[in-house]
Formats: structure tokens, C-alpha cells, sequence
């Protein structure tokens, strides 16, 4: 005799997922309220946004050549700015990685301090550093060496992780010391890696880079920021698709060279 | 012996292929070092970074909240409510892009989604903080700016990891459908949305979890939440002000991260 498997209340109800969804849907109105959503408002001004992208479509080409030196001075900033977090980040990861570092203690206030600084958005960091440093280039490398610094350390510390415990041992059993550990059996592992892992960064802070200007930090974003604000738009456009640009090439010798790598 | 020459001297190129990777790195940093004018450090910078660290551990901790509406707890919320809103509004809108530009068993260049694939890398490459300049224009300044700008910028990766895992679904129970006489949009319903949403969910999540970050620094272009009063802050050296607004973007994206990792975890 067959019997037909019967269902609970819940289960032949959806009660679980009539709950969720009920929440879901309330918490779409509660913050469409909140940040003042409104539609009609959007698409009743719809027209100002379209005459701002039909001044967009006519770019500004004479102010191509103004624009060719602050782009270079992007990938400039962007290229120290790696360049300095990684050097800081490397000791950092070594120290965070667990097989490496036995303290649990040590490991944990080293990994506290890069999610700490993992959390801060690259734009606030910039402000924080014209207000240091003042404007220019200068606060640019800075904010984006701490900003690389934070997510090029948990990066790496996962490689490490990740590394043939095998060599480490073998250096281990014939005597070697910590430091002798990490530069014969853990660099020559993870190197590869580092390196990618340093492109993939440098992607990122290029990105990163072109808007920083827009406070202050060089760069770009200086050019972006006062042609928005004298509403010529035409060299804004120049300027977007200056960085199009920029970031196409360099992500695409990025990825060949990171596929080369790996 | 003419052989052994030739193998002999790729070998020695082979040895030395390191030093023009040296050489070629070496010139890229001369480069990058002489092209950064370093324009010196202001003489103030070691009093404001202290007044800075003073102001951090000094927190103003009557801006917590003062019913205001202008308060931390009242901003951050907005803030949440313009990444979460942003991220939903997008991850609807991103469906469709995914489809454009999935590529499934077709040769390598195929035009509907190599033409998918380019438009996502261009929305993806749009500075987000031009795209709130912009619907500033639209609808004036305020968090909707904000929610706009999050929605149609996480497009463009939201719109990619999406066509991804649909390149990397199983495809079995599509078939299995198609075999059976379902018609294009009951094998869709069916079979590809239930085998990619939990990836798509997972992926939204994730997506969520920057967006809180780049909502934290909208307002700093006038587009609503914390970045606001956060720039002013830094602008008038408020820096105990300063101090509270870090703690609590701090305190939040860490505790959004944390939720959203325990629930991609489940998820997949």
C-alpha cells in the first residue's frame, strides 16, 4: 500500500518562504521611503539627464592633448602607491599567515589591524589625506598605499596559506631559522602569486586613482572635478574616455601578463 | 655540432631572459618615480595627524544620536538603505545584461555576447562618483542620486559574475525540459533560473557588501548618507566629529560583512 507522504502546515503553505518574502518586500518600501525614492520625479526630469548626455556625445577633442600629462600622472600615483602598500603589506602577511606564525594571539591582533583597514573606502581615505598632506599628488600615493596596503596583505597571507608544508619542514629538520624559512621555502612558493596578485592591485588602484583627484589627491580627478564643476561637459567626456582608455589597456597586459604568470 | 651551437645560445638567452624583465621593470619605476612631482609634505602634517589620532580616541559621542534626523545612526541607516535599494534595483536590471552577454557553447567570438561582455566592461569602468554627479543633475541632490548611482554602476559587475555562472551552469535539466516539449521561456522559469539563483543571490550579496562602502563616500559628491557630514568634518577639522563618523562606518561595514559572509556561506 502506498502512502502519500503528507506535508506539515508550514511546509504545504510556504509559510517560510511567504515570511521571508513579506519581510524582503517590506524592507524594499522602508528604504525606497527612507532615501526618498521617487519615480515620477525621475523621468519628469528624465529630459535634464538626456541634454546632459547628448553635451557628453560631443566631446571637447582639442582638450585631448591637456589631458594625456594627468593621465600619465594617474598611472604614475597608482604604480608608487602599489608599489609602497605591497613593500609594507609583505611582513604584514607573513606575520598574519597561520602557517607560518603559531601565536594565535599575535595573528589575531595583525589580522584585526588589516580588517580594520580594509573597511575604510578609498575616497575618505583621500580626504583624511589632503587634509595630511595637502593637495597634490602626494596624498593620492598615500591613500592608495594604505588602500592596496589593506587588500594586497590579505591576499598574500592567503597564498601563504595556501604553500607545500613539505619545504618548510625539510628547512625546519635541518636546522634553519624562521627567516631562512621564509626566504628558501615560502618566497620561492608563492612568488607567482605575489606578483599577480600585485598586478591585480595595480588594476584596482589605476581605477581608484582616476576619481581621487576629484578631492584633491592628484591625478585625473582634479581635471574630471573642474570640468564638472564649470559644467563643460565635452572635456568630461575627453576625460572619461581618457580613463576607459587607461583601464582597458592596462587590464588587458594585466590579465596576459597574470595568465602567463599562473 | 651546428645544432648543439643553436641550442646552446637559446639556452643563454633563456638565462638572461630575467635581466631584460629587471630592465624593463627598472625603466617603468624611473618613470613612475621622476613623473610624481613630489610637492612636499605640508609643515602642519604631523599636528593634524595627531589632532586626528586625538580626535579617534576622542570621539564625539554626543552625534550619535540626537533624534535630528542629522545624526550618525539616522546617516549610516540612509546610508544602508541607498546600498541595499541600489544593490536590488540592480541585481533585477543585471538579469537581462547577464543573458546579453552569457556565452554558451558558441565558438569563441560570437557577436550578441562579445557586444554583451563590452558594454558591461564600459558601465563597469564609468566612475561611479561621475555617475552621482550626474543623476544629481536629474534629481537634485539627496540619497536617490545615490541609490541611482549604486543601481546602474554595480551593473556592470553584478551583470558580469551573473553571465559567468550562467556560462558555468549544468545544463541538464534545460535539456532535460527541451527533451520534454517545454518551449524557451517555461525551460528559463523552470530550469536556468532555479539552477543560477543561489549563485546570483550569493553574488548579489557580495555586491551588497561594496556597495555599503561606496555609499559611505557618495555623499561626499552631495548624493546622500554618512559622506556628507563626513567630508564637512574633515573640511571645518571637526576631527572628534571625524573620529565618531570612522567608529561608525567601521563598526558597520564590518558587521554588514560578517552577515552577508554568514549568509553566502549557507547559500552555496
Amino acid at each position: 500500500m502506498n502512502i502519500v507522504p503528507t506535508r506539515t502546515f508550514t511546509q504545504k503553505y510556504h509559510v517560510k518562504t511567504v515570511v521571508w518574502l513579506t519581510l524582503f518586500i517590506l524592507l524594499v518600501i522602508g528604504t525606497a521611503k527612507m532615501t526618498g525614492v521617487d519615480f515620477i520625479m525621475f523621468f519628469a526630469n528624465f529630459g535634464q539627464f538626456t541634454a546632459l548626455l547628448q553635451q557628453m556625445a560631443k566631446p571637447d577633442w582639442q582638450y585631448t592633448s591637456l589631458v594625456v600629462q594627468p593621465i600619465l600622472e594617474t598611472i604614475q600615483m597608482a604604480l608608487i602607491g602599489t608599489t609602497v602598500g605591497t613593500l609594507v603589506a609583505i611582513p604584514f602577511s607573513v606575520l598574519a599567515a597561520r602557517n607560518i606564525v603559531k601565536n594565535k594571539f599575535l595573528r589575531g591582533i595583525i589580522r584585526f589591524i588589516l580588517n580594520l583597514v580594509r573597511t575604510l573606502p578609498d575616497l575618505m581615505l583621500a580626504a583624511l589625506f589632503v587634509a595630511i598632506v595637502g593637495i597634490g599628488p602626494v596624498a593620492g600615493v598615500f591613500t592608495l598605499a594604505i588602500f592596496s596596503f589593506g587588500m594586497i596583505s590579505k591576499l598574500f597571507y592567503e597564498a601563504i596559506e595556501t604553500i607545500d608544508e613539505g619545504p618548510l619542514e625539510a628547512l625546519q629538520a635541518a636546522g634553519a631559522n624562521k627567516i631562512q624559512m621564509v626566504v628558501f621555502a615560502v618566497i620561492p612558493q608563492v612568488f607567482n602569486y605575489f606578483v599577480s596578485y600585485f598586478l591585480y592591485t595595480f588594476e584596482i588602484n589605476v581605477r581608484a586613482s582616476t576619481v581621487l583627484g576629484y578631492l584633491g589627491a592628484g591625478g585625473i580627478g582634479v581635471y574630471l572635478q573642474r570640468s564638472l564643476d564649470q559644467f563643460a561637459y565635452g572635456q568630461t567626456a575627453i576625460i572619461i574616455l581618457g580613463i576607459l582608455m587607461v583601464v582597458l589597456i592596462i587590464d588587458g597586459v594585466s590579465n596576459t601578463l597574470r595568465e602567463r604568470l599562473l | 655540432m651546428k645544432q648543439l651551437t643553436v641550442s646552446n645560445s637559446t639556452l643563454q638567452f633563456k638565462r638572461y631572459k630575467w635581466l631584460f624583465w629587471v630592465a624593463i621593470v627598472l625603466v617603468i619605476y624611473i618613470w613612475g618615480i621622476t613623473g610624481v612631482h613630489f610637492t612636499g609634505i605640508k609643515d602642519s602634517a604631523g599636528e593634524v595627524s595627531r589632532s586626528i589620532a586625538y580626535g579617534i580616541f576622542h570621539p564625539d559621542w554626543k552625534y550619535v544620536y540626537d533624534g535630528s534626523g542629522e545624526d550618525l545612526v539616522s546617516l549610516i541607516l540612509q546610508t544602508l538603505a541607498m546600498a541595499f535599494l541600489g544593490t536590488f534595483i540592480s541585481a533585477i536590471l543585471s538579469v537581462p545584461f547577464a543573458f546579453w552577454a552569457a556565452r554558451t557553447g558558441k565558438p569563441r567570438f560570437h557577436v550578441r555576447s562579445t557586444s554583451g561582455k563590452l558594454v558591461l566592461t564600459l558601465i563597469r569602468t564609468f566612475p561611479e562618483i561621475v555617475l552621482a554627479i550626474m543623476f544629481i543633475k536629474a534629481v537634485g541632490p539627496g540619497s536617490f542620486a545615490g541609490v541611482l548611482a549604486v543601481s546602474i554602476h554595480s551593473i556592470g559587475m553584478l551583470g558580469k559574475l551573473f553571465s559567468e555562472s550562467i556560462e558555468n551552469m549544468d545544463f541538464g535539466p534545460s535539456e532535460a525540459l527541451m527533451s520534454s516539449g517545454g518551449n524557451r521561456a517555461q525551460t528559463l522559469v523552470f530550469a536556468t533560473l532555479p539552477t543560477v539563483l543561489p549563485e546570483f543571490l550569493s553574488y548579489t550579496l557580495y555586491r551588497f557588501e561594496i556597495a555599503v562602502r561606496s555609499a559611505s563616500i557618495l555623499g561626499m559628491v552631495g548624493a546622500g548618507g554618512i559622506g556628507t557630514p563626513l567630508l564637512f568634518a574633515i573640511q571645518t577639522r571637526t576631527w572628534s566629529r571625524v573620529g565618531i563618523i570612522l567608529l561608525g562606518i567601521i563598526i558597520t561595514v564590518t558587521l554588514i560583512d560578517y552577515i552577508s559572509g554568514t549568509l553566502r556561506k549557507r547559500l552555496v
